[in-house]
């Protein structure tokens, strides 16, 4: 018989540490019922990164490497070249790739280190009490940019996925959001793409995931969604920034 | 066994980790340890193993942080500045318990520093790797030959303790050219099973590498299992040295490089009817205290010499712990310490016999 609908197997059945309206609950989901149908939970290993989704490797029931900050490429390459047949999958939040990690993330493209990162940008620092992030927008409010993010003095919100889709490293890039199920869907189908794309030794592939932070950008869970949707998707809009295999 | 080659310092490192069983070498470069990752990228490639330059000698020592965690025998290789910049890598891989083993062929300091052959980072090395409760097994070649035994132990030791070892030796040593003989390939289906590692869950529960530890109790727990680790070594893996210590009335405490220009002004001060001996530690850590606690018995006097401005000397005088005398001649920035030098610190030490 199918299975239509339950919990998937590659995630452990356990309450997160997560707040309420944040969106990393719903990525962790998606990527546990990609490694399902893809059937590689027995052959994957994931790596955990520093910041809210440290304790990942509590949830994902796969093999789990928990990584210093921003370094979870690197240690996906040690992963990877030691069983170039497993998966190798980081998960890393903005401040961890985009941030502190942005050598590794940036050499691991570059390698086609044949790896997927699934890399969540919610516009802050999560874990540490809500500080300006690279990719925190211009005027947006954190504790370490009380009066709004000058571009100025702070430089401005950074496009990972745009400036690692020059490499000619990676084969796979794109930007996907989960403030709606239909973008959930989508967001699901590139993440299944990038996982796949390791399985058939294309290389690197990243697909960034918009998400929302309620806690720290100090609204509602609903609000959460439609400030994710009004002022995250202008200055990160949600492409496919990369794919080999449309040019082939 | 195999016959005696004349290889240079640094490259005797790689064949001998390969004799070992390692198969992956991360490392970025830095002199004067370059020969490392060049003999590396050249030989690994014929026994079907990843050499692999990375970005940076941060990324290098997570990429044997992942490798370590997948189960492989694994090396890195870099001198004191790069070695500063593992140090991240390195706390991980203590905090995680993964065997992996770290050579650092030292220059001078601090900073930038020089490319001359140094003993700087033995507080580094022995006391202060990186931040945490944490310990190196630190091994301290002084010939090409002891180079390649203790690079080839060092994989053992590692696996052994699942602990990170560190060989310690200095720009010398890398460079130098002596006769050297290496013990068999190891064959590694023998290697020791690692059921910890990460290679996908198949059949078994999943296992996760981690040194997070948010609940105090917990961390403390392991960390007092880290310390049963250390207090194992300390009764089990001491290593040192004597020579001509038998009647000697002056112990002179030295290590690397600088225990055999010692050995030199040794020879020279008997010649003078000098009663002097050396103490050469081959493990800094475990340090080798209860040896020279007991020489504190025998002898009038000690003598402690390295390439740094007075490191080890401190665990000289403790493991003295006030009994004798401990006098210290350093060398410094690149400087390396000559036999003359050294005799005439024993002249002055021992006046007219």
């Amino acid at each position: 018989m199918e299975k239509i609908a339950g919990y998937p197997e590659s995630l452990d059945n356990q309450s997160t540490h997560y707040c309420p309206g944040c969106t990393h609950g719903i990525i962790h989901r998606l990527i546990a019922e990609v490694i399902d149908e893809l059937e590689i939970r027995e052959e994957t290993i994931g790596i955990a990164p520093v910041g809210c989704a440290v304790l990942c490797y509590e949830y994902f029931d796969v093999d789990m490497h928990e990584a210093s900050h921003g370094r979870a490429p690197a240690v996906a390459t040690g992963v990877k070249r030691v069983h170039p047949d497993k998966t190798v999958f980081t998960y890393q939040g903005d401040g961890d790739l985009a941030s502190i990690g942005t050598a590794e993330i940036v050499h691991a493209a570059n390698r086609g280190e044949n790896i997927t990162t699934i890399f969540i940008n919610n516009a802050i620092y999560g874990m540490t009490g809500g500080q300006m992030a690279p990719t925190t927008l211009e005027g947006q409010k954190t504790t370490t940019s009380p009066y709004g993010r000058n571009i100025k003095d702070s430089g401005n919100p950074i496009k990972m996925t745009e400036m690692l889709a020059v490499l000619d490293g990676p084969a796979y890039i794109a930007r996907v959001s989960v403030h709606n199920p239909k973008e959930i869907r989508k967001a699901k189908k590139a993440i299944k793409k990038a996982f796949r794309m390791q399985l058939e030794g294309k290389g690197f592939a990243l697909v960034e995931v918009l998400s929302t932070c309620p806690t720290n950008w100090g609204i509602s869970p609903t609000d959460g969604l439609k400030w994710l949707e009004e002022m995250m998707l202008p200055q990160y809009p949600l492409d496919v920034f990369k794919d080999i295999e449309e040019v082939e | 066994m195999s016959e005696k080659k004349l290889m240079k310092g640094n490259e005797v490192v790689g064949e001998a980790a390969i004799r070992a069983g390692c198969r992956y070498f991360f490392g970025y470069p830095i002199t004067p340890q370059n020969d490392i990752p060049a003999y590396m990228s050249r030989r690994l490639p014929e026994v079907d193993g990843v050499f692999l330059q990375a970005e940076s000698e941060v990324a290098a020592s997570n990429m044997v942080y992942g490798a370590a965690g997948a189960g492989a025998r694994v090396l890195t290789s870099s001198s004191s500045p790069g070695i500063s910049l593992k140090a991240e890598g390195i706390s991980y891989i203590a905090g995680a318990e993964l065997p992996a083993v770290i050579v650092n062929i030292m220059r001078s300091g601090p900073g930038l520093g020089g490319i001359q052959p140094s003993q700087a980072d033995y507080f580094q090395a022995t006391k202060g790797m990186a931040h945490g409760d944490f310990r190196l097994l630190v091994l301290a070649p002084s010939t090409v030959q002891e180079l390649a035994d203790l690079t080839y132990l060092a994989f053992d030791l590692a696996d052994k303790y699942r602990n990170p070892v560190m060989v310690l030796g200095d720009g010398m040593l890398g460079q130098m050219m002596e006769p050297v003989e290496f013990k068999e390939m190891r064959d590694l289906d023998e290697l020791p099973k690692k059921e910890w590692a990460t290679d996908g869950a198949k059949g078994r529960e999943k296992n996760v590498i981690n040194s997070l530890g948010l609940v105090a109790e917990n961390l403390e727990k392991h960390n007092l299992k880290l310390k049963a680790k250390y207090d194992q070594m300390r009764e089990e893996e001491v290593r040192y040295d004597d020579y001509k210590m038998d009647d000697a009335e002056l112990a002179i405490v030295a290590y690397g490089t600088t225990a055999r220009i010692a050995t030199s002004a040794i020879d020279r001060a008997r010649k003078e009817g000098y009663k002097v001996g050396l103490i050469r530690p081959i493990t800094l850590f475990p340090y080798p205290e209860n040896r020279i606690a007991e020489a504190a018995d025998q002898v009038d006097e000690f003598l402690a010499v390295e390439m740094s401005t007075g490191q080890m000397v401190e665990d000289v005088k403790l493991a003295v712990n006030g009994k004798k005398p401990v006098e210290f001649y350093g060398r410094t920035g690149g400087v390396v310490p000559s036999t003359d030098e050294i005799y005439d610190k024993i002249v002055a030490m021992r006046g007219d016999k």
